[in-house]
């Protein structure tokens, strides 16, 4: 420790501190612009500048490490000279348009240069004009407002992954660019906003709708995404106006992904359902709750009396709360249907009743960036967890090693030190392998049970494979660690793929013989509190893709839209078409639920309260940050009532406090989580390593911007460069094989469904596999997310109509 | 790369060589002064092979260093001796070595001759450094207005080369060098060290803040050792002769001789190179004193960066450290600029805040802010709108800018501003009262 006097108070900091970090612990303020705590320091913008003693030049406190003894003066005349003939400079070429500037009342430059600006300035000269920008539809640009800090720079090329934006020019010209005619792309970039100390960059959607003092902050918790950052959502008139992360160190630091960001654009969208409706004879008709609720309980019953408790369905978005879930659960339940699933977009469900608790991602969050050793299996992480993919960019950044397996090789921006991309079958093999690799490199003593040691046996570790096992058993390619901390993680992919169960299992035994941390990363914001909460077919009861499979006489559905929404697109909407009876209580009025019989408007995250369990296992509650829009309620409440109209008894649930207090039966929501949060299993699955497919699979991804309701309907989202038409993507030496050329439309065939999509060639996909991302108009016809899928060449002849057709399906 | 320009060929002589200390020029009485052949005949590279062949001891060649009382001939003047005991003696990974020819500054020309006539000095100087500091690779970063100069460096180390002085297993040893030539792109802030270095890992060339220094974060993050082209030629010379007598040249403080690059209104402009110390009256005659039988008016002694100087006060000088430092102004890199009775201060000091205003990075605020305010301000006097409080406007902006920025461009551009006001006021003030100037009346 070092002991130093800033402004005659004496403070005790580690070695190798800045002055600024002391000055900040100290809770002396010093001015700064370019210097941000996540970023690197850059110590260009000089406002810093304090005076040291025995220094005969003032020193910038961001870049000065401070030494034992050291005097530090931020407050001494040297000191506030230099600042002001800083932030003189800063002005000279700035414009005076803080009343038409959004920054303006948030502005680190406004608050600053009333501290240290004079009222008039000495500069008389023609002040400097900088050309705007188009950076995409989510960011918009005031470029003659820039101070040069280069956060915006630092934070694209240090936490973003990928360098977007940089400084072009000399002197006066330097001005901040994108590459030439392209837009910021980066998943995070709204980031950049937060950053930038001035009006140059600014919130597009929000642009020009309200000042920042005129809006109130209310905290909640972001819902797309299991990480359960903190946001802040900012009102004006009952009206969510704008999102910004609500800083939270161990979960999102001060970030948040855009789709968090920008995603509120969707609660004010005009498909938002405002008056429960039913449908008679066909068509739609606007009509009260009580009838609403009367009519859907009285079908249900019909039904149910008719043809058995069984014959119900309810299929639930894991983007529900807990308490919302927890109901619907107990509704289905007291009526004697165990038919009640959230798992929409899962195939393989033979981990039912193997498990001893709720499987979750096995370490804190924030544990990622300590990891040296990473293994991601089936998980396009950037388009999945756009923040927690930062996390391992950090851990990368700190010497870890990430090996991926995965169909798709897609780039992480990060780098990567072993890759294996294969079909969703041949992981399996290769997870194997890993194992057995492993195995005899491990130091302790292991053992595998009898089945898998077997299994063992017969698998031959190829070199790729080697290698990987060798990293994650410590030996590194610059440094060999003899106890690596590493993490093994399963993502979206395979999670919905047919052999997950294996993949998981492997995963598991592999975790074992490395001493990992890890698990899986749930695809949504309370994927675990569904879990947790047992929304999940009773023993009996059937999961969500048998509903489908089997089509139920009725449905309820919790804020779904099923064929967007549910991993078998043609099933999901068979199924609804056949019911005699589906309620939906959604947010949104939907081309999805056009088979519906009614719908009962619910309220999403901003409108309602209730908990979120993340995937790091830790439940957070939110309440409503404005009130429901229109005739739409709490889903919590319409099934209480709606349990009431059925007759059930024990609904009556005050808030959702009460339902909480209910569902963890008076225990302290962390105490549960503690108990239940558990990835082992209680036996072993029999596993098959050597099953080849016959012809393609299905990379069905979920792009982020339609992973659910919500975000479907942000109209800056979709404008982002994410929201392109659906194409098949193969790799280029598939196509060569099968005679297609880029640019070809081609009949996609999956089970009965058909879609007319052009082929894109894509090395970044595995041999063997088809990439078709899914919830899309464009591919609702097809089936599973990872099945088997089928291309036809369309002839020459008939290829101008058919690129037509697929053309006229995207717009 | 920059599309080939024809190759020059080096030109002979162009000034008297008569009473000059031919130390770092030392070919330039030869036939073929740029050849290996004329500087093996000179005994070229056996410095280079005394060390390596009896594996002298890096802190023996230091100590040399230190006693010839070498000093940076990049403008900064820092004694070059302890500059090479900053580089970690221990590093486990390649250390850098790296030669600093890229001379921007308006009538800076010294290092440009050197390779011209002179290339293998340099590259023997730099072997030696190489060999000193344990560095094994090493670049040598030419302006990239200089483009003949790159290719006459480029033959002279595939000379070398083929002659086993660079390369690997130097004379049969384990010690390796492989130098390379860099050519810029013309930026002057690009011969800033730290912004040469970030130019030569090819991103834009911007100083980065020290600490740290490249001594423990220099090219590609690894040790580096930055001199001036001048230094490192000067070093075989001093391996030769010894420190003491390379120290003996020149004069206390100020060891050895120095390339001025003399050019303005003189009769022949070009470089001397003479002993430290040397009288400037003597330095301007052999530059054959000021043209056209005028009278000397300012001199600028060491660059537009360094303080430009009344007549009265120069003619007393010395032309070395100390001279020059205790007559008001500095050395720098020995850029002698004069001015003869027709300069018009105001429209000189025009001249040279557009240079700094254009060449700054435009990183840090001070520099990029203030260059050009003072530039505009400058203009509008020229232009006959100035006004009286100008004078003090222009000194407070150059002082905020001075000692405010992350390199020392800040300070450069500052310097002129703040010394042509001191020195010439009344030529300023007349200005802004006429309109017009007082010298050329227009």
């Amino acid at each position: 420790m070092l002991k130093i006097e800033i402004d005659g108070k004496p403070v005790e900091v580690d070695h190798g501190t800045t002055i600024i970090d002391a000055a900040d612990k100290l809770g002396v303020s010093i001015p700064r612009f370019c210097y941000h705590k996540k970023l690197s320091v850059a110590a260009n913008c000089r406002m810093c500048l304090v005076e040291v003693e025995k220094f005969g030049k003032p020193l910038p406190a961001c870049a000065t490490p401070v030494a034992e003894g050291m005097k530090i003066f931020t407050k001494s005349k040297a000191a506030v000279e230099a600042q002001q003939s800083v932030m003189e400079f800063l002005l000279i070429n700035h414009p005076l348009d803080c009343p038409i500037c959004d920054q303006g009342g948030e502005c680190d430059l406004q608050d600053i240069a009333v501290a240290y600006g004079t009222s008039g300035s000495r500069y008389t000269e023609e002040k400097r004009v900088v050309f705007n920008k188009n950076i995409g539809p989510l960011i918009s640009t005031d470029m003659t407002r820039c101070i040069q800090c280069t956060r915006c720079v630092r934070f694209l090329k240090e936490v973003g992954g990928m360098q977007e934006l940089g400084m072009v020019g000399r002197g006066e010209h330097a001005e901040i660019t994108a590459y030439v005619d392209q837009s910021v792309n980066s998943e995070l970039s709204g980031n950049i906003i937060d950053l930038c100390p001035v009006g140059a960059l600014t919130n597009k959607p929000f642009r020009y709708s309200a000042r920042s003092w005129e809006l109130v902050r209310r905290p909640s918790i972001a819902p797309h995404d299991s990480l359960g950052s903190h946001i802040e959502v900012h009102v004006k008139d009952n009206k969510v106006m704008r999102v910004l992360p609500r800083e939270k160190e161990s979960i999102n630091e001060c970030w948040l992904s855009d789709r968090d960001r920008y995603s509120y654009e969707g609660l004010n969208s005009p498909d938002r359902l405002k008056v429960p409706m039913i449908k008679h004879h066909g068509e739609w008709q606007e009509t009260d709750w009580k009838t609403a609720l009367e009519y859907a309980a009285g079908q249900i019953k019909d039904i149910t009396n008719e043809h058995g408790s069984d014959a119900l369905g309810v299929l639930v978005s894991p983007n529900s709360t807990m308490e919302e879930g927890y109901l619907i659960k107990e509704l289905a339940n007291d009526m004697g249907c165990g038919n009640v699933d959230y798992r929409l977009r899962q195939t393989d469900f033979r981990l039912d009743g193997k498990r001893v608790g709720t499987p979750w991602m096995g370490c804190n969050i924030d544990d990622i960036e300590h990891l040296d050793r990473i293994l991601l299996i089936g998980s396009n992480i950037r388009n999945e967890h756009p923040l927690l993919a930062q996390r391992f960019r950090k851990a990368v950044d700190n010497g870890a090693e990430l090996n991926i397996i995965s169909p798709l090789d897609n780039n992480p921006l990060m780098d990567i030190a072993h890759k294996i991309i294969c079909t969703p079958n041949d992981m399996v093999n290769v997870l194997a392998q890993i194992l057995k690799g492993m195995s005899k490199l491990q130091r302790l003593s292991l053992c595998l049970p009898p089945s898998l040691s077997e299994l063992l046996e017969k698998i031959h570790v190829r070199p790729n494979t080697e290698v990987m096992a060798e990293s994650l058993a410590g030996l590194g390619k610059t440094f060999n660690l003899i106890a690596p901390k590493v993490g093994i993680f399963l993502g979206n992919m395979a999670l919905s793929a047919p052999r997950f169960t294996e993949m998981y299992s492997l995963a598991e035994a592999i975790g074992g013989v490395s001493g990992a941390k890890g698990g899986i990363l749930p695809s949504a914001a309370n994927s675990t509190g569904m879990h947790m909460m047992g929304v999940m077919p009773s023993a009996t009861g059937m999961h969500a893709r048998a509903m489908l499979e089997v089509p139920r006489k009725a449905y309820m559905l919790l804020n779904i839209e099923p064929e967007l929404d549910c991993q078998h697109a043609a099933l999901a909407r068979e199924a609804m078409k056949k019911a005699e009876c589906v309620v939906a209580l959604t947010a949104y009025k939907s081309e999805a639920l056009e088979n519906a019989d009614v719908l009962l408007p619910i309220a999403p995250f901003t409108e309602t309260s209730g908990s979120f369990m993340s995937m790091e296992g830790r439940i957070q509650t939110f309440k409503a940050v404005v009130k429901p829009l229109g005739e739409s309620r709490p889903a919590w409440k319409v099934i209480r009532v709606l349990a009431n109209t059925l007759g059930l008894k024990g609904f009556d649930f005050e808030s959702t406090d009460d339902v909480r207090t209910k569902m963890f039966e008076g225990e302290k929501p962390s105490t549960v989580a503690r108990k239940k949060l558990n990835n082992n299993m209680k036996e072993l699955v029999e596993i098959e390593v050597k099953i080849k497919s016959e012809g393609l699979q299905r990379i069905g991804e979920v792009p982020q911007y339609e992973a659910d309701p919500i975000v479907r309907r942000s109209g800056p989202l979709q404008k982002t460069k994410y929201n392109i038409q659906r194409r098949a993507r193969m790799n280029p030496e598939d196509l060569r094989m099968m005679g297609i050329v880029e640019g070809d439309a081609v009949l996609v065939k999956q089970d009965q469904g058909r879609a007319v999509l052009m082929v894109r060639s894509d090395a970044h996909v595995a041999r063997g596999c088809v990439r078709v991302a899914a919830s899309h108009k464009q591919t609702v016809g097809l089936g599973d997310l990872m099945g088997d899928i089928a291309i036809d060449k369309i002839p020459a002849e008939e290829q101008e109509a058919a690129k037509a057709q697929a053309m006229e399906a995207y717009s | 790369m920059a599309a080939k320009k024809s190759t020059k060929t080096a030109k002979p002589v162009m000034t008297d060589l008569k009473g000059q200390t031919l130390i770092t020029l030392r070919t330039l009485k030869e036939k073929n002064p740029a050849s290996l052949a004329t500087y093996e005949k000179l005994g070229g590279y056996q410095q280079l092979k005394r060390l390596i062949t009896d594996k002298v001891k890096a802190i023996d060649v230091i100590n040399q260093v230190k006693v010839s009382g070498l000093r940076g001939r990049g403008g900064a003047g820092f004694p070059t001796g302890l500059k090479w005991s900053f580089m970690p003696r221990y590093f486990d990974g390649t250390k850098y070595l790296v030669c600093n020819t890229d001379e921007g500054e308006p009538g800076t020309f010294k290092d440009r001759d050197i390779i011209r006539y002179n290339p293998h000095q340099l590259i023997e100087g730099m072997a030696i450094a190489a060999y000193t500091l344990g560095a094994e690779v090493g670049y040598n970063y030419i302006h990239g207005e200089i483009w003949a100069e790159y290719e006459i460096f480029e033959s002279a180390l595939a000379e070398a080369r083929e002659a086993g002085y660079i390369g690997k297993n130097l004379f049969g040893s384990n010690v390796n060098f492989d130098l390379y030539a860099v050519h810029g792109y013309g930026a002057y802030i690009c011969g800033e060290e730290t912004a040469l270095i970030e130019s030569i890992e090819g991103k834009k060339g911007q100083p980065r803040f020290k600490p740290p220094f490249p001594a423990s974060y220099g090219v590609f993050g690894k040790p580096t050792n930055v001199n001036n082209t001048e230094s490192y030629t000067s070093i075989p010379w001093i391996l030769q002769h010894g420190g003491q007598a390379f120290a003996d040249v020149g004069v206390a403080a100020s060891g050895g001789s120095k390339l001025f690059s003399v050019s303005g209104h003189v009769e022949k402009p070009g470089n001397y190179e003479v002993n430290m110390g040397m009288p400037f009256t003597e330095l301007l005659a052999m530059a054959g004193g000021v043209w056209k039988g005028r009278k000397l008016k300012a001199v600028i002694p060491g660059g537009p960066s360094t303080a430009v100087m009344h007549a009265e006060a120069i003619l007393e000088a010395t032309m070395d450290y100390n001279g020059l430092g205790k007559a008001g102004s500095s050395l720098g890199a020995g850029s002698m600029i004069v001015m003869d009775e027709t300069t018009c201060m105001v429209k000189a000091l025009k001249r040279l805040s557009y240079f700094f205003y254009e060449e700054s990075c435009g990183q840090c605020t001070p520099c990029r802010e203030g260059t050009g305010w003072v530039y505009r301000v400058i203009k509008r006097i020229t232009d006959g709108e100035g006004k009286m409080e100008d004078l003090d406007l222009l000194a407070d902006v150059s002082n905020n800018i001075s000692g405010r920025t992350i390199c020392a461009l800040g300070d450069a551009a500052a310097t002129p501003v703040l010394s042509f006001i001191k020195h010439f006021r009344p030529e300023f003030e007349y200005y802004i009262q006429h309109g017009k100037s007082m010298v050329d009346g227009k």
